[in-house]
């Protein structure tokens, strides 16, 4: 199959390749960039897995072809932590917190919290119930991955993290 | 200089052992998107395979046509049942004594199940190929309905047995049926029937479901042919069985064949068996020589590799008036789907659902199971739930509920009245299990205590007060559930697999500046036994658990275990590792009395050292001793720390809880909502309380998930209904309930360290708890036992049935 040109930033770095037109944005990002952070559990965009940031949108990468990407600034879950190797507050927070278990959901829901952060610093519980309904866990039953995201909104406002009473 | 030492408290808190809510190891990995999951696996040269599969539920093949597959570009092979007989591996054997079909051999039995394998260049063209895969069917009649499938002229399924009558378990009373299991004394359970004062029975069927990981199965295969070796990586709960199965099925000696379980994303059992995806793979790399990829799509997983429950339970309760339990009689009915591949030790086709007198003193009972073939998927998985534990529980936790209702007893009250007294440990059962330890009563007490119990039923009096004068639409609902696990499978005289003891394994080696590698037998799918079993280590030998690697998945490396399932890590391999430790510590001591020049018996074990008794200023620490292990011995001992054990469990573990659930249900638009969730788990010594909670959350939110809407369904013609993320119900976080978690302690006496396991339990307890809840909110209009999934629409249609539309 003829291959396309696509360029992206990619977790900062520029990103050239060619790809068939009907590669998932979720394989060239695993398979081409090796870039395996991203996970894939359900094909059909309902389990959030793949979740990546691009163009400051959370997106599904399976349910988008690499070319439709083609000129997009994405961030993946291997571009989170500071350049020294500082995890970002998400990722201290889920671990703080035990917000995660088999960790194959993690990346994309790390990646959506993320987003849901930017457009939401102080987001209350069931503005994130909410604004993470499009990820699926199977392990953790959500309740310490609202923690987790609230431990993180606290660390990013500069304020100390309180646990709210169950 | 003691002025500034530690204290014992400070070094024991130091070494984040036994007790600690120690942050997860693996988190620093898996946050990053550093794991390292099979499909990450990519090796040079690597091929992808994907399956064409049955349109038909049942049906004659009468021709495979892979030519058009074959001839498009990037296709390498395409592998039918006929590439397979010659090599004997057109059937595989299964855990359950049957045979399954790798590639359907002449005929279908289920829908979507394997045709051909296709391996091409990439999962594209693979995925193209297998369309262009032509199969010619001729339609059989289908049974998807386990009671129908042994009427006298029902369709025969299986034709390469239909002419066996005698099963793996015994006879077969229809070519149909696949074994008849009765525990019990079923003499004196008619009998009591026949003059007890009050009796129930009820049908309660258990749906079938699906574990539904979040990762699907998948492996990669590669064969080295100038080596002979065979190198697998795969989503494997029991690696070490994988090598063994796979060096039977294949020739290729076992030592020669590499099974590595790497990260896996979640399991749940569904990825105990061994399938299709995997033999083709591993045949295809043999055949080709070059690496193989298999991963299957999430439809593939929901409709073939395993399922669980399809338990058709017939429940009956003898009782006197005072409701003082006599008996249980229980007929079960379970559908196996085409093959028999329950995932259970090899004697016991029903696992452990014997264990379905609960936690109730019950003198006499008798269990009769019937396992039968359909047309639907195989497996039959312990879906978080030990060994067919979840199937037992709910029945005697339903028919409690009915009981307590016909006595006109409160429930809880009918529970206190019967559950096993404290004193009665160990206590056997009338199905013949020894529960271990258990403290029933003061942990019903202490849950009842927590919710507020008798305010909970007046709120529900008056609000069925108002319910009935019209104030509202609204119906409350309790519900009640003790449940009993059985776990830590298991002592090898009871448990097999295949022929090998259901033991496991721990290996330690103590490096001479004392930081630790341990091996075990087990395979962690989000447990987190790489942050758990170091804090067993750290507590035996006094080393900190930040100096302790734990690994496992690698047959290479790891000693021989039976794998992570049925809760069985703590319970068998926890105990392994407790008592490998052991070994070093006594070791250990030798060394200390040596360096201290004191008799061994002139020593004490504190915390991380051994002290001379008396003289407290006197000690060598682990650390001194570890180094002291490679140069400085006792004249003939020899040089080095480590010991590996083999633990046989003496006895299965037994965890208990008490769980509560309050519920409202709209009976205009049939919408539940989980007000309040309480769950007490006893689980013994807790090792680490910030990952039961986190096991408790997730096993209650797959419990609410099966209880209230999730089913894997097949319509008159074997169509598999729902098997995507679309229909099948994967709670997210705007419907996932919030959850309460309590404890109590009661040790296991016979676990080196009285753990009892936990994964488990809040499926087992949390199923039958939503389902009461339902139940008991319609109870007081009469409605009879209301079956699950309780979805939205289901509970409308029984709010229609009783006329509250009216």
């Amino acid at each position: 199959m003829p291959k396309v040109q696509v360029k992206m930033t990619i977790n900062g770095r520029e990103v050239e390749a060619l790809v068939e037109p009907r590669t998932l944005l979720v394989h060239f990002l695993r398979e081409q960039l090796g870039l395996t952070g991203t996970h894939i559990g359900c094909d059909t965009s309902h389990c959030g897995a793949c979740t990546v940031d691009l163009n400051d949108m959370s997106v599904k990468s399976c349910a988008l072809f690499a070319v439709q990407a083609n000129g997009a600034t994405i961030l993946t879950i291997e571009g989170m932590a500071a350049p020294d190797g500082t995890l970002h507050a998400l990722q201290e927070g889920f671990r703080q917190m035990h917000g995660l278990q088999c960790g194959y959901c993690t990346p994309g829901m790390i990646m959506r919290a993320h987003r849901l952060l930017k457009e939401n610093p102080n987001p209350s519980e069931d503005e994130i119930r909410s604004g993470i309904s499009g990820n699926l866990c199977r392990c953790t039953g959500y309740q310490n991955i609202v923690k987790s995201i609230q431990y993180a909104a606290a660390k990013i406002n500069g304020v100390p993290y309180q646990e709210a009473a169950e | 200089m003691n002025d500034i030492a530690p204290t014992q408290a400070e070094r024991a808190e130091k070494l984040q052992g036994l007790g600690c809510k120690r942050k997860r190891v693996e988190d620093i990995r898996f946050t990053q998107g550093r794991g390292n999951y099979v499909d990450d696996v990519k090796l040079p040269g690597m091929l992808f395979g994907d399956f064409a599969r049955s349109s038909h539920a049942h049906a004659r093949i009468k021709s495979i046509d892979t030519s058009k597959a074959l001839a498009l570009p990037g296709v390498k092979a395409v592998l039918t049942a006929a590439d397979l007989k010659p090599l004997k591996l057109h059937y595989m054997p299964t855990l359950a004594g049957d045979v399954a079909a790798v590639l359907a051999d002449e005929k279908v039995l289920f829908q979507n199940q394997e045709i051909a394998f296709v391996v091409a260049e990439d999962r594209y063209i693979a995925a193209d190929a297998i369309e262009l895969v032509e199969v010619e069917y001729e339609a059989l009649p289908v049974v998807v309905d386990p009671f129908q499938a042994m009427a006298p002229d029902a369709p025969i399924l299986r034709d390469d047995i239909k002419d066996k009558m005698n099963g793996a378990h015994g006879p077969r009373k229809h070519y149909n049926h696949i074994f008849n299991w009765q525990v019990g004394d079923k003499q004196a359970t008619d009998e009591v029937f026949k003059t007890a004062e009050v009796t129930t029975k009820d049908l309660f069927v258990y749906q079938r479901t699906h574990p539904a990981p979040l990762e699907t199965c998948q492996c990669v295969a590669s064969m080295d042919k100038v080596k002979g070796e065979l190198t697998v990586w795969g989503t494997f709960q029991a690696p070490h069985v994988v090598r063994t199965v796979v060096s039977i099925l294949s020739g290729i000696a076992e030592h020669k064949v590499h099974v590595i379980a790497p990260d896996i994303g979640g399991g749940f059992g569904n990825k105990v068996g061994v399938y299709p995806g995997y033999v083709c793979a591993i045949v295809a790399s043999i055949v080709l020589g070059v690496p193989v990829k298999w991963v299957e799509d999430r439809m593939e997983n929901l409709s073939t590799t395993s399922f669980a429950r399809d338990y058709h339970m017939a429940t009956e309760l003898a009782a006197t008036k005072e409701g003082k339990i006599l008996a249980m009689r229980v007929h079960m009915l379970a559908d196996h789907g085409a093959f028999d591949a329950c995932a259970n030790p090899s004697k016991l086709p029903a696992g452990f659902v014997n264990i379905c007198t609960g936690s109730y003193d019950i003198p006499v009972a008798h269990l009769e199971v019937d396992g039968v073939y359909t047309n639907k998927a195989t497996g039959g998985v312990a879906y978080r739930c030990s060994l067919r534990v979840t199937e037992g529980i709910y029945a005697i936790e339903r028919a409690i509920e009915v009981l307590a209702k016909k006595l006109g007893m409160d429930s809880v009250d009918l529970r206190m009245k019967n559950l096993i007294k404290a004193e009665q440990f160990p206590y056997r059962s009338a199905l013949g299990w020894e529960y271990d330890s258990g403290n029933y009563h003061v942990a019903l007490q202490k849950a009842l205590d927590a919710v507020g119990y008798p305010a909970l039923r007046a709120e529900q009096k008056a609000r069925r007060e108002a319910f009935r004068r019209g104030e509202t639409r609204e119906l409350m609902g309790i519900g009640v559930c003790f449940f009993t696990e059985i776990v830590g499978a298991g002592p090898s005289r009871h448990c097999d697999i295949l022929g090998v003891g259901m033991f496991d394994s721990a290996e330690i080696r103590v490096h001479p500046t004392g930081s630790i590698v341990a091996r075990m037998g087990t395979k962690s799918q989000g447990q987190a036994h790489e942050t758990t079993y170091a804090q067993i280590i750290a507590t035996e030998l006094g080393i900190p658990a930040d100096d302790i690697t734990i690994e496992e998945g690698d047959t290479d490396t790891a000693p021989y275990g039976l794998g992570t399932y049925g809760s069985r890590s703590t319970p068998v391999a926890g105990a392994a590792t407790a008592m490998a430790a052991r070994k070093i510590r006594a070791k250990a001591q030798m060394i200390a009395a040596h360096l201290l020049e004191v008799s061994e018996y002139d020593l004490e074990w504190d915390v991380d050292r051994f002290t001379v008794k008396g003289l407290p200023e006197k000690f060598k620490t682990m650390k001194e001793i570890a180094w002291a292990a490679h140069n400085n011995l006792p004249p003939g001992l020899e040089p080095g720390l480590e010991a590996v054990n083999y633990y046989d469990p003496p006895n299965m573990t037994y965890p208990f809880g008490a769980y509560f659930c309050v519920m409202d249900i709209d009976i205009d638009t049939g919408v539940a909502k989980t007000r309040r969730f309480y769950a007490l788990d006893d689980c013994g010594t807790r090792i680490n309380p910030m990952i039961i909670e986190g096991q408790v959350h997730g096993g209650l939110t797959e419990a609410f998930a099966i209880a209230m809407g999730q089913e894997i369904s097949y319509d008159a013609q074997g169509n598999v209904m729902g098997a995507s993320f679309m229909d099948f119900f994967l709670p997210t976080a705007v419907e996932t309930p919030k959850w309460e978690t309590d404890f109590t302690v009661t040790p296991s006496p016979h676990h080196p360290i009285g753990a009892k396991g936990v994964g488990e339990s809040p499926n087992v307890g949390g199923v039958p708890c939503f389902s009461n809840a339902v139940n008991d909110a319609f109870a007081f209009l009469d409605a009879g036992h209301i079956q699950m999934p309780h979805d939205g629409w289901r509970l409308w249609t029984v709010a229609e049935r009783l006329g509250l539309h009216a």
